[in-house]
């Protein structure tokens, strides 16, 4: 697909302000993705990111703008109505894996938000791992096979929009690499992703575009075809 | 001195049904909301009450004088009724105390005690008042060998444990438990899976009190229904579930009547010491094991 084609977004944020207590933390995030596309959000830790995805998944005390799905508006909708209403799947930070549930569990807590999710097969054939630890309780899993969980979890509600936060982090490379095919297929079979990441390399292939973040802002916007010309401005944003 | 042991024993599991029933339903309701109920006490005291008047009272008032409601329909009617007002109470005040520091919800709860104390001391004896409605099929005694045991006391016994199993093969096995627990851990993330917490909560502490209600329809017949029998009962539950281990469902069946037997039995060594023996137990536990014993640490 054509990165610069743009199909009428899927989601479409505008002006996402948000709040934790009195806490003003997002500053106005504008950023659109069509149906089937992969963006991601850059920046450094405590710009913003992750309180991107909390607000569109109504995680934050207080949030005004306007997020739009399929043309619906969010902004105003209760937390527990967003998943079922959007279509939404989210793999928080950290990965969310319950301690008190096994791996099934975990697995079925989410309520399926759309028709043509995977079954517990599917999922153990994409992920074979989990198949062998599936009675074992959450938190006695390796940190990839935590993230596999993370990720199955949300596949297998139905959900088209997957919202992503830092999947990579923390994992051996040969996980990472796994988790990368994983994405890919998935972008293949139709999926809308929104990726936080830190690890640019793994972002940058599978990419329609890339949003750099900061103070709670949208500072720059990257096509995944300037990638190579802006490069030093990306590392700019991007050092620590 | 065998026979004496196991005689108080069996007195002591029988006093160890309440502890098991109240504790879980403190337990279930403190693990997801995060709130110390002590109205718990006074929830029970009014499921008495309400079974006491539904058989005695109720028929009076609205001029039937036949009418009375039995035994086992108040089994069934006053956990829903004491339900039912648990809903009210957390819809209408504990809900909006969640953001604050949890004295508040306890402070709210203790002064809800009061009041149902007060108002159940204005309109029946202080001293309390026998429940008449024990069902004919569960009068009389059972020889068990080592000591005659009545009838009614051996069902509370076996219904309190069905019970216990019961909730907590709903909490540990079942998908509901599954997203209860899970809402223990972490609210927001559960909610964003699109799961109602709200009102999961709601249900939750309307089923927490629910379990009061019915252990005091249980009560009624062994204790005389008394607007005080709550609050006596109350400071020894909470010693139960901090040695249980806040929150932990098996830890309160499991110390609920393992203290019920270890008052009873402390009581053939030396009686004076039975009513302080649990709490010389909490001191132990919070030292020993800060977390309770089935709690998580944290």
């Amino acid at each position: 697909m054509s990165a610069t084609a743009q199909p009428t977004p899927l989601l479409k944020i505008t002006d996402l302000n948000a709040w934790y207590g009195e806490s003003h933390v997002l500053h106005g995030i504008d950023l659109e993705l069509g149906e089937g596309q992969l963006i991601t959000l850059l920046g450094r830790n405590g710009s913003g990111r992750t309180t991107t995805l909390r607000a569109i998944m109504g995680m934050v005390d207080r949030r005004t703008g306007s997020i739009s799905i399929r043309g619906e508006e969010f902004i105003s909708k209760p937390a527990h109505r967003i998943a079922p209403l959007g279509g939404i799947g989210y793999c928080p930070e950290e990965r969310g894996i319950f301690a008190s549930l096994n791996v099934e569990e975990n697995l079925l807590l989410p309520p399926t938000v759309g028709k043509d999710g995977m079954s517990l097969d599917e999922i153990y054939e994409m992920f074979p791992n989990l198949k062998e630890v599936r009675k074992r309780m959450g938190t006695l899993l390796s940190g990839g096979e935590q993230q596999m969980l993370a990720i199955a979890r949300i596949l297998r509600t139905g959900a088209r929009l997957l919202l992503l936060d830092e999947i990579t982090e923390g994992l051996a490379p040969v996980i990472v690499k796994a988790l990368g095919d994983a994405i890919s297929r998935l972008k293949k079979s139709g999926y809308t992703i929104v990726l936080v990441e830190q690890n640019f390399r793994f972002a940058a292939p599978r990419a329609d575009r890339h949003y750099v973040i900061e103070h709670g802002k949208v500072v720059d916007r990257i096509e995944a075809a300037e990638v190579d010309a802006k490069m030093d401005r990306l590392n700019h944003y991007l050092s620590v | 001195m065998l026979k004496l042991i196991l005689a108080q024993a069996m007195l002591g599991l029988n006093n160890g049904v309440f502890y098991a029933m109240l504790s879980l339903g403190l337990a279930v309701i403190f693990g997801l909301l995060n709130v110390v109920n002590f109205a718990h006490g006074a929830l029970y005291m009014t499921g008495a009450f309400l079974a006491l008047i539904l058989y005695s009272y109720l028929g009076v008032w609205i001029g039937i004088e036949d009418l009375h409601i039995n035994f086992w329909a108040a089994l069934i009617i006053v956990p829903i009724l004491i339900g039912a007002l648990g809903i009210l109470i957390e819809r209408t005040m504990l809900r909006w105390l969640y953001r604050f520091d949890p004295i508040y919800s306890l402070l709210l709860t203790f002064g809800i005690t009061l009041v149902l104390q007060g108002l159940f001391v204005n309109f029946f004896s202080a001293s309390g008042t026998p429940y008449p409605g024990q069902p004919e099929s569960l009068r009389g005694v059972v020889d068990l060998g080592f000591m005659i045991f009545p009838k009614y006391r051996l069902f509370a016994i076996g219904f309190s444990i069905v019970i216990c199993l019961a909730v907590w093969f709903i909490i540990e096995r079942t998908r509901i438990g599954a997203m209860l627990r899970a809402g223990t851990e972490n609210p927001d993330l559960v909610k964003a899976f699109g799961i109602n917490v709200p009102l999961m909560v709601t249900l939750t502490f309307g089923f927490g009190t629910g379990l009061a209600g019915l252990a005091g329809v249980l009560a009624a017949p062994i204790y005389s229904v008394g607007p005080l029998m709550g609050a006596d009962l109350i400071i020894i539950i909470f010693a139960v579930v901090v040695i249980g281990g806040m929150g932990s469902i098996m830890g309160a069946v499991v110390s609920g009547f393992a203290l019920g037997l270890v008052e009873g039995i402390t009581k053939v060594f030396y009686a004076p010491a039975a009513n302080t023996v649990i709490f010389f137990l909490m001191v132990v536990v919070l030292l020993v094991r800060p977390a309770g014993l089935f709690g998580r640490q944290s």
